[in-house]
Parts: C-alpha cells; sequence; structure tokens
C-alpha cells in the first residue's frame, strides 16, 4: 500500500504560542485514518495546514510524495486534497445543486457537465430529493452531507473531514457512516478528525492521536484507546493508569 | 434562450420602438443619458451584484474611459470609433490595477468601498489640475456629424448604439450566469473560504471580476463623451456617477441580468417626475435617490427584480392551492 | 524651496487646524469602535452642523463659540435619532446594509441641504477668521489655535465619559462583547444610540471651530469625509489616541502639501496616504485587528 499523505515534523507557531508542534503521521492510500484529540490539541490547524490555508512554520507535508508544503488551497484542490470544514459553510444564495456544482467545477467547464455531476454526487451523498432545495433550508444533517457533496465534487484523492459527525444524533450518525464507507469504496482516501468514538472504532483502520499539538500514539483504535498516554491526554493526569475505554463510549 | 428571457427581450424592443414613435428631442435625451446610467449599472453589478464586492468608487472606471477618448480625439486626432474602443481598453487596465492593488492586500467591505473611493477622488483632483486632461476646464471635442466620427445628428441612432451597448452587456451578464466564471464568482461572494478549498482562486476570480466591471463601465464613460462632446473632472470622476452606478444597480437587484436597466429607468422616470413636482429646486431629485437606497435596503434589499421574483412566487402558490382546493 | 520659518509655521498651523480634523475623527472612529460601522454620512452631517452654526449666527446672532452650546446637543440628539430609528433597523444588523443605508442617508442629506441652502458658498459674518495670535517668532491662526485648545478639551472629557461614568462604561462593554452586555442588562441599542449620538455631538463642536476660518457649502463636507477616513485609518479604527494623532499628523502633511504642491493638489498627498495605509497596514497606527 502506498502513502497517500506524509507529514513530517510539521509545526505551526503563532507568535509565542505553539499549536502544533514537530508533528509526524502518514495516511495511507485507501484508508479511512481517524485524527483524534481533546479539544484545543491543534486538529484543525494541522487540517488547515495540509489542506493549504495556512503554511507551517516548519516542517514538510508531502501528497503522493510530492512536496506541497505551503501550497494554496485552490492549487490543492486541483491537485487533489479537498476539505470539509467544522463549522458548516454552505453558500447561502445558492440551491443544493448549485452549491455542489461549484466543486464540480473545479474539473468540468461547461455547465451541464458541472450540474450533472452535481446531481451524481449528491446521489450517492443521499441528497437527491432536495436537489433544487436553497441550500440555506437544509437541517443540520443535510448540511453535513451538502458539505461532503461538494468536497467529492472536485474529485479528490484525498478527502480531509473536520468533525463531519459533530451536531448529528445516534441515528444520523448510523445513516451517514456506510456513505463514508461508500465513498472509501469508490477510491477516495479519508483522513477525518472527529470526537464520535463510536464511529472512528467502526470506520477507522488507524488511528493518530494529537495533545497539545503533539502526535502522543498512532495504530488500530482499539490500541490506541488502551494507551495510558492517550487516556491521561483525555482525561488529565488524575485518571488511573490502567483505565481503559470502553469500546463505543466518549472519552 | 428561456422563459426567463422574455422580459429582457420586450423591454429592449420596446425601448427600441421609443424613438419610432417620438422625436421629442426631451424624451430621447432621456434614453441616453439613462441608458448610459444603466450601461455603468451594469459594469457594478458584475463585481457588487454578482461579486459582493460594493465599489462606491466606480468613477474611477467611468472617468477614464471618458478620458482617454476624448483625449485622444482633442489631443491626437484619433478616430471616434477607435478612441473608444481605446477608452474600454483603458477601463478594463486601471480596473486591474486597482483591483490587484485592493484584492492582493486583502481588502473586503468597507475597507474595500473606502480604497475605490479614495482612488476615484485621487483620479478626479488628478484630472482637474492635470494639462493633458484640460484641468478644471475640461475638454471639448470637435462637433462633426458623421457615423465615421462616431456622432450622430439624429439623436435615434444613439439611443439606439446606447441600448445595443446594454443589450450586449444584458447577453454577456447572461452568459456569465451560465458559466464556470459565473458560478466560481457568486460562490466567493457567498463564502469565500469555503470557495478556495473547492478549488477556486479567489484572487483571479475577483480580478476578472473587476476588470470585466470596469470595462463596461468605461464603455459607458466613453459614450457619455461622444454623445455630451465634453467632459471635465466633476463629471468624469465625481461621486455622482460612482453612486448612480451602484443605486440603480441596488434599486433594481443586484445580483440579476436586468436589475441595472430596470433600476435605472425606475430611478430617473422617478427623478423627472419629482422635478416636475418640485420644480427647480436643485438636488430635490437626489434626496430621493438617497432615501431610495435607505428604503431597498430596509424593505427591498433584492430591489425589483427580488419583488418581481416574490410576488411571482406569491401567485404560484396561490394558482397551485386553488389547483388543489378545485 | 521655502525657508524654514515659512515652513514651520505653515507646519504649526497644519498641526493647528489637525487638531479640528481630529475631533471629526474621533466620531469617527467612536462610531466605529462600538458600532462597528463605517459612517459615510459623517462628512455631510459635519456640512449640516456648519449649516447650523452659520444659522445660529445670520438667524440668532450667536458667537459661533456659543452656539457649540446649543449645536452640539443638537447634533447628538440628531444623531441618537438616525441610528435608533433609521440605520439601525434598516440594515438588519448586516454590516454590508449598513455601508449602503450610510451612503443613502448621505445623498439624501446632501442634497437636502442643497435644496436648503442652495450651493452658494457662506462664511461666517466678522474678523475673527482672520485674526492672528503671535506665538514667538510665528503668527498663528487665532481660530485655529482656539480649536486646538478646545479640541484637547473635549479629547479629554470624552476620555473621562468612557472612563469614569456608567454610560461609558456601558459604551466599552458593549464595543468589547455585545452580547455579554446585553446578558448583564445593558440596552444595546440605546448604548450604540448614544455612541452615534456623540460622535455626532463632536461634529457640532468642530463645525463651530472650523466655521470661523473656513465656509460651507452644501459639498464641503466631501472633502471632510475623505480627510476624516484618513486619518481614522492611519490611526486605526477604534483608537481615541490614534484618531488624535493621526489628525495632528494629517494636519501638517496637508499644509505642507498644500505649500509645495498648490491647493488644488493639496488634499493628494492626503489621498496618497490614505491608500497607502490601507493597502499596507489598514489597522493603522494604534488600531485592533480588522
Amino acid at each position: 500500500m502506498s502513502t497517500m499523505l506524509a507529514v513530517e515534523g510539521v509545526t505551526r507557531r503563532f507568535g509565542g504560542l505553539v499549536a502544533v508542534s514537530e508533528a509526524s503521521f502518514t495516511v495511507e492510500t485507501g484508508s479511512i485514518t481517524g485524527l483524534i484529540g481533546p479539544n484545543g490539541a491543534g486538529k484543525t490547524t494541522l487540517f488547515s495546514m495540509i489542506s493549504g490555508f495556512q503554511a507551517p512554520s516548519a516542517g514538510r507535508i508531502l501528497f503522493r510524495g510530492e512536496d506541497v508544503t505551503g501550497v494554496e488551497a485552490h492549487r490543492l484542490a486541483l491537485q487533489g486534497i479537498a476539505r470539509t470544514f467544522q463549522i458548516v459553510q454552505p453558500f447561502a444564495g445558492l440551491s443544493v445543486v448549485e452549491n455542489i456544482a461549484v466543486g464540480a467545477h473545479l474539473r468540468h467547464a461547461g455547465r451541464a457537465e458541472a450540474l450533472a455531476k452535481a446531481r451524481a454526487v449528491a446521489h450517492a451523498v443521499g441528497l437527491a430529493h432536495t436537489l433544487d432545495a436553497p441550500a440555506a433550508s437544509l437541517t443540520v444533517a443535510g448540511r453535513k452531507r451538502l458539505e461532503l457533496a461538494r468536497a467529492l465534487a472536485t474529485e479528490p484523492a484525498l478527502l480531509l473531514l473536520d468533525e463531519v459527525l459533530a451536531g448529528l444524533n445516534p441515528s444520523e450518525i448510523r445513516d451517514i457512516v456506510p456513505v463514508l464507507q461508500n465513498i472509501r469504496a469508490g477510491g477516495v482516501t479519508i483522513l477525518m478528525i472527529e470526537h464520535v468514538m463510536q464511529a472512528v472504532m467502526s470506520l477507522c483502520e488507524v488511528v493518530h492521536v494529537l495533545a497539545s499539538g503533539r502526535i502522543i500514539a498512532g495504530g488500530p483504535p482499539a490500541e490506541v484507546c488502551q494507551d495510558p498516554r492517550v487516556i491521561e491526554a483525555y482525561l488529565g493526569s488524575r485518571a488511573p493508569r490502567a483505565a481503559a475505554v470502553p469500546e463505543g463510549a466518549v472519552p | 434562450m428561456t422563459t426567463k428571457d422574455w422580459p429582457t427581450l420586450l423591454i429592449v424592443v420596446a425601448i427600441a420602438l421609443v424613438p419610432l414613435a417620438t422625436s421629442a428631442n426631451t424624451v430621447l435625451n432621456f434614453l441616453v443619458f439613462t441608458l448610459i446610467i444603466a450601461l455603468a449599472a451594469q459594469g457594478w453589478n458584475i463585481l457588487g451584484g454578482y461579486g459582493g464586492q460594493f465599489s462606491f468608487g466606480h468613477a474611477a472606471f467611468f472617468g477614464t474611459g471618458a478620458y482617454v477618448t476624448a483625449i485622444l480625439q482633442v489631443r491626437l486626432g484619433v478616430n471616434g470609433w477607435a478612441g473608444f474602443a481605446l477608452g474600454i481598453a483603458a477601463g478594463a487596465l486601471i480596473g486591474a490595477i486597482i483591483g490587484y492593488l485592493s484584492f492582493r492586500s486583502g481588502l473586503r467591505g468597507s475597507y474595500f468601498a473606502l480604497v475605490t473611493l479614495a482612488f476615484a477622488e485621487v483620479l478626479r483632483v488628478v484630472a482637474n489640475a492635470a494639462p493633458v486632461t484640460g484641468g478644471a476646464a475640461g475638454l471639448l471635442v470637435r462637433l462633426e456629424p458623421g457615423a465615421a466620427n462616431f456622432q450622430f445628428e439624429n439623436r435615434a441612432v444613439f439611443v439606439w448604439i446606447a441600448l445595443a451597448l446594454v443589450a450586449g452587456v444584458l447577453v454577456l451578464t447572461r452568459r456569465m450566469e451560465q458559466s464556470r466564471f459565473g458560478a466560481q464568482l457568486v460562490a466567493v461572494r457567498e463564502n469565500e473560504e469555503a470557495a478556495r478549498a473547492l478549488g477556486v482562486d479567489a484572487l483571479a476570480t475577483k480580478l476578472k471580476a473587476i476588470t470585466l466591471s470596469a470595462a463596461v463601465t468605461a464603455a459607458a464613460g466613453a459614450l457619455y463623451v461622444q454623445y455630451f462632446l465634453y467632459v471635465d473632472a466633476g463629471l468624469a470622476f465625481g461621486t455622482w456617477i460612482s453612486v448612480e452606478a451602484l443605486l440603480a444597480a441596488m434599486a433594481g437587484g443586484k445580483g440579476t441580468v436586468l436589475g441595472p436597466l430596470v433600476g435605472a429607468l425606475t430611478l430617473h422616470s422617478l427623478g423627472e417626475v419629482t422635478k416636475a413636482f418640485a420644480g427647480r429646486v436643485p438636488g430635490i431629485d437626489l434626496v430621493i435617490f438617497g432615501l431610495v437606497l435607505v428604503a431597498v435596503v430596509a424593505f427591498a434589499p433584492d430591489g425589483l427584480m427580488g419583488l418581481a421574483r416574490r410576488l411571482r412566487g406569491r401567485m404560484r402558490r396561490k394558482a397551485v392551492a386553488s389547483e388543489a382546493a378545485a | 524651496m521655502y525657508p524654514p520659518a515659512i515652513i514651520a509655521e505653515a507646519a504649526l498651523n497644519g498641526l493647528l487646524q489637525g487638531a479640528v480634523y481630529a475631533l471629526v475623527a474621533l466620531g469617527l472612529t467612536l462610531i466605529y469602535g462600538v458600532l462597528h460601522i463605517i459612517n459615510f454620512a459623517h462628512g455631510v452631517l459635519l456640512t449640516a452642523a456648519m449649516f447650523a452654526v452659520w444659522a445660529a449666527q445670520t438667524w440668532l446672532g450667536l458667537d459661533p463659540y456659543v452656539s457649540i452650546l446649543i449645536v452640539a446637543p443638537l447634533f447628538f440628539g440628531i444623531g441618537y435619532a438616525l441610528q435608533r430609528f433609521v440605520i439601525g433597523p434598516a440594515s438588519h444588523g448586516d454590516d454590508g446594509n449598513i455601508l449602503l443605508v450610510t451612503l443613502g442617508l448621505a445623498i439624501a442629506l446632501e442634497n437636502g441641504l442643497l435644496a436648503l441652502f442652495r450651493s452658494d458658498t457662506r462664511t461666517l459674518a466678522g474678523e475673527a477668521g482672520f485674526a492672528v495670535v503671535p506665538v514667538g517668532p510665528f503668527l498663528l491662526s487665532q481660530p485655529k489655535l482656539v480649536g486646538f485648545v478646545v479640541t484637547l478639551l473635549v479629547a479629554a472629557l470624552l476620555w473621562l465619559l468612557l472612563d469614569r461614568t456608567d454610560t461609558g462604561r456601558a459604551i466599552r462593554a458593549v464595543a468589547k462583547e455585545k452580547l455579554g452586555a446585553s446578558l448583564v442588562g445593558i440596552d444595546v441599542q440605546h448604548t450604540y444610540a448614544v455612541t452615534f449620538g456623540l460622535g455626532c455631538a463632536c461634529l457640532g463642536i468642530a463645525a463651530a471651530l472650523l466655521l470661523p476660518s473656513f465656509y460651507v457649502n452644501p459639498r464641503v463636507g466631501n472633502a471632510f469625509v475623505l480627510v476624516a477616513f484618513t486619518i481614522v485609518v492611519l490611526g486605526g479604527m477604534g483608537s481615541i489616541p490614534g484618531a488624535l494623532i493621526g489628525g495632528l499628523v494629517i494636519g501638517v502633511v496637508e499644509a505642507l502639501c498644500g505649500l509645495y504642491l498648490g491647493d488644488s493638489l493639496g488634499q493628494l498627498g492626503i489621498f496618497l496616504i490614505f491608500i497607502l495605509v490601507l493597502l499596507i497596514r489598514p489597522t493603522g497606527l494604534f488600531g485592533a485587528k480588522a
């Protein structure tokens, strides 16, 4: 299996504050990889560096073997990295299909082709019944799928999902998990920031843990969740060292 | 062409027929002037309506088109048509420069509006003092009627030329709406960050928009000079045209194809009515314009076209409801 | 080249003039700092205030400095009403809309003044505008000197108001954290309106200080708009010390530009500074991040 993404010693400083420190990990092609960690650990900052919204203060980012450190967001999208945002940002004045078409236009110049592609993607994520509805009228679950659809329409090789499950109730989560699995089955590698542990356990083959800006663990989810360093990061140093996080629970 | 385009076609044809129905100078004058404003507003609409970047200094482009064609004709004896084309090109260049400086620095919203205002004022001050522009006295283009000179004795011809330009931009705008550029421009307007994540080069998109916008408004300025044969700093770069372009687009419906034309016609008709009632009081029509702007923002932010769309939607819903009840 | 004495005198007078500019900018920066709106009607409101001062002298026989007692509260009221009943409701809280609403008001007001007063230029009666005060080797313009002193007084009063009074605390609270302020019982709409009123009151005072050495016609506000904006942008949006220092700087720049470039191009220096600041450092010298 080849490496889709390699993050090497990436650091991000904001004046005196170090948000991310010497983070290194890889994402294998065709995998669903998780990036977890307590709030404020620096996960979204890491995402914004990988997707070209910020440049690292130090370190390298390699995408499919090529150094893309500091390359701008729109160029990375063209190269095959797409991302969703933690706080969903639909194009308010447009309909659902018009929203998705903006993503489709990256690879399709003609309006008709872009709209056709948009419809196809909407089908794939389960939005086919609301194509012409204004994006502003969607529920939270609908907007999450819209974020997904827009990013997918750019035909990425690597999809960065920033807490795509946040704000969804258990049945909505249950409905969207197969969508994510289908995306992977379609050949897209996924790197997801997530707090919903049940989903992380069931979706991700590999999980990396970021705490206070540093990667402190990495491996299969079941293993990582038993790691005492990970437990300490989530619960604080007073937590019993031997405590294990039961499967399905949210730490 | 779809059913959506019938109203546009109707309005254009209706205006085209007016010079055949009357040769009254006041009417034809009104039409030419209003169409020039509409053209300037169409330019503003591309950047402000579709692009979401409100410029308060579109006079910079209007004036560039006006002065370049005036200077070329008066000082260098260049042909009127060539001057017109070069005026548009110059306007596009100024647009690209102002756009590059402003957008590269990340200026948006109020700051962008302010800087465009400042650029227009700088040009006005310079044009008022520089010898090449005739300084405070301005420039008079020699009256030489003839199709080859882009001057016509018959005002009707000017009406049709202005109308042709407006109609051309109507088509251009419609095409833009249906294009990749249009979709990307609107995306940048709605949410620049999300657009960038989808591969849209926000800076390039905004630059294209302002260049196109400036070219169209410059055409209006150049046409103004051909019709009135006179230009000075206040007419070319004054805030009056920045306001007219913005207001017509807003009142008619920003971000729509027909908005600027509808807005210009409505506002200027309103202005004429006001002047007729209020007599010779100077500025009274502009007081109305100012209040209209406030009213539009308060009650009808999508302008007349938005109101029309809401009305159509309500009528459609009523039709469906009454059908269901029957 | 001019002898240093001339330059120094021009610069000094420019400094004094700059103080009044600073007063105009103070109102603007206060409004921006609290309401986060750029008040495009600021210049026109200054024009209106200047007409009010002129009218007070011409119709009521009041000395301009005395008329401050009427014009300042009057314009506080006008500003309060404008924000409370027009700008606030019309803009539905959207920044882009506020921009357009203040622009619309500016157009309506300016042309309303035009309709009322026609375009004739008017000046105050009397010779007070030309009086000079010898200070050391220099001859300083008396009205400008008075303007300088009064501006510093007003700035000090404003600082006291913001720092020591309940109203001032409410204003600072709303500027920092609107939601939190409303949660502790501060009437945000009222505070906004008070702030706008204060900004306009500053204009009322500035008008009385400016008119003796200047003239008024409906277009005069336009010139002041960009100068005020330049000062605010230079000093930093929302920063009161920034407005003061920026005003002084701009006053000097204008005087020197006028000296070297002549009146018609004098304002050019200001506009170019404005553009440069916006392009390079839009937060200004003292402003917070935009």
